[in-house]
């Protein structure tokens, strides 16, 4: 039998759309599989290399650089939050195109480029040096800060643009003013895209260990029935050095290797920061949704 | 000027003087001249491009949103100027719109009608409940809701959305309701659902309407308004717009010769 041309066109651009789908499948899924690997080895050896000895919050367990890490996580997003969002914001809704908004687009994208290591250098010579102060948490989140603003004020600069025309104009057309529009229609509206921009911001003050290097420092001493908020051993100070948990890897896997531990707590603690980061942003997504749920954002 | 148009009859809702309106450089609409009555429906005609949703938005100052607007003439609610002596936001609250895409906001049924009333301070929830109810029946929807106050509107159907946008609307009781294609975007039913509407609503507001869609003047509105290419062509009640056009082009329009 004899095909009609028309026929051979639609044939081959079937065979065309089938290698296709499975090409991409098999980029898709070489990821998926990447990553599970990646996640088993890590928590795999972490469980291997466990003994009880780790989970206190002594100088030979991780209970005190989990506690830092999650503390240095919250102090850096109460600041890059409220920043990163207002800023967004102000990309979004109030700038007027010209000089300065691109002069200021150029500023947050060098940001969001800038070596981690030269950030913390940055934060040694102005949160340490130029306060006269010691290594301490608040010097550490706010270097993690400067890393994360950018990617919260771009993500909600985005998420603000990419919401229907309708909106804004339904909201404005009965009379709301602009800053009501924002916080009663916008901001909720997109709030899961902002949650993902402070997800990714988390992520980057879990991982950081360059920037925290100078500036959280690398010792902890913690007296945990010490709860006068101003004493240097007290948990809650945020004007004390905090070694976090990547911190505490790259340390034993450097100068801390004469400790015969070594590999093993800085394996179990890769494990720990791996669960951490994953029950984070679980946790994030849970709540957003919850919200948007509740709020009548989702069907 | 106030004094000319005291002596004018009451019942004129906007006095519209050679309102000129420009985007940049290009003059999107050119001198237009027109007034539209209380509790009675306006429609704008015309082709796309024509400038009538552009002068529709000038009614409740929507085009202060879009940068390098500038309009020149004036443009009177019951004898105020409305872009010299009133405040955007309480005009809007006076001169409220619908969309061509039903815009309701990714909240609850309750929440979007509620909306308006809110931002004016209302807070106590048993006024509220009062409105939200009122506004719903009003706009006729009320039935197909009222199980589903609290879920979000996202999900109702498109001609359901517009009327839900209608009654966000009417919660505000406004005195002007103004129409961009309200039923471009949707079915017959649904279509026939709001112009029904529409007709029940003039006797307590003023609609003026921009459609695509001649059937849809001829059948709701008491004035017609066409405009070609950012001018006011012809402004008389429907019937004698549609049956006895005294401009050419009005009469090329309507038979459907171009468009």
């Amino acid at each position: 039998m004899h095909d009609s041309p028309m026929k051979k066109r639609i044939k081959k651009a079937k065979t065309v759309d089938s290698l296709m789908t499975k090409i991409f499948y098999i980029f898709g899924s070489f990821f998926l599989f990447f990553l599970l690997i990646l996640a088993a080895y890590i928590i795999g050896k972490g469980v291997i290399d466990f003994y009880p000895e780790l989970l206190t919050f002594t100088s030979k367990g991780i209970g005190n650089q989990f506690f830092n890490t999650i503390y240095l996580v919250f102090l850096s997003l109460v600041i890059s939050v409220p920043l990163g969002v207002a800023a967004g914001i102000y990309m979004a809704e109030y700038s007027k195109d010209g000089k300065f908004l691109t002069f200021l687009r150029i500023c947050i994208e060098s940001l969001s480029s800038l070596p981690s290591i030269v950030v913390g250098l940055f934060g040694y010579l102005v949160f340490i040096l130029m306060t006269g102060a010691k290594w301490n948490l608040m010097a550490g989140a706010l270097a993690v800060s400067i890393l994360s603003l950018p990617l919260i004020t771009t993500t909600t600069e985005d998420a603000i643009r990419s919401l229907p025309k309708g909106f804004k104009e339904g909201s404005m057309a009965l009379g709301a003013s602009q800053w009501r529009t924002i916080s009663k229609v916008l901001l909720p509206a997109c709030l899961p895209r902002i949650a993902t921009g402070i997800i990714l911001a988390a992520g980057r003050g879990f991982g950081e260990a360059a920037a925290l290097l100078y500036t959280a420092g690398q010792s902890t001493i913690i007296n945990w029935s010490n709860w006068d908020i101003t004493s240097p051993t007290c948990p809650l100070n945020p004007f004390r050095p905090g070694e976090t948990l990547s911190l505490h890897i790259w340390g034993m896997r450097t100068e801390g290797s004469l400790n015969p531990n070594a590999s093993a707590i800085a394996n179990f603690s890769a494990a720990v920061l791996v669960i951490m980061v994953l029950a984070f942003s679980l946790l994030a997504r849970v709540i957003t949704r919850r919200i948007s749920k509740k709020s009548g954002g989702l069907i | 000027m106030t004094d000319i148009h005291a002596k004018e009859q009451t019942n004129i809702k906007f006095t519209v003087e050679s309102l000129n309106l420009f985007y940049g450089d290009f003059q999107a609409l050119n001198d237009i001249n027109l007034t539209i009555e209380k509790n009675e429906i306006t429609a704008l005609i015309g082709p796309s491009g024509c400038g009538k949703s552009t002068f529709l938005k000038t009614l409740n100052r929507m085009n202060d949103l879009e940068p390098n607007v500038t309009i020149n003439g004036n443009i009177y609610l019951d004898s105020v100027d409305v872009n010299k002596d009133m405040d955007a936001i309480e005009l809007r609250k006076r001169v409220s719109m619908v969309f061509q895409q039903p815009n309701p906001f990714p909240k609850s049924v309750y929440d979007n009608v509620a909306y308006g009333p809110r931002i004016n301070g209302i807070r106590k929830k048993t006024q509220l409940d009062e409105i939200v109810e009122r506004s719903l029946k009003q706009a006729a929807i009320w039935d197909e809701v009222k199980d589903r106050l609290h879920k979000s509107a996202l999900g109702l159907s498109g001609g359901q959305q517009q009327r839900l946008c209608i009654a966000r609307t009417l919660a505000l009781e406004p005195e002007v309701i103004l129409m961009d294609e309200p039923t471009s975007a949707l079915d017959p039913i649904s279509t026939m659902k709001i112009e029904d509407l529409a007709s029940e609503l003039k006797k307590n507001y003023t609609i003026v309407i921009v459609t695509h869609n001649m059937q849809q003047a001829s059948r709701i509105s008491d004035k017609t308004a066409f405009f070609l290419l950012g001018n006011l062509v012809e402004f008389d009640t429907t019937i004698t717009l549609f049956s006895q056009p005294s401009d050419k082009r009005t009469e090329e329009y309507i038979t459907g010769r171009f468009g």
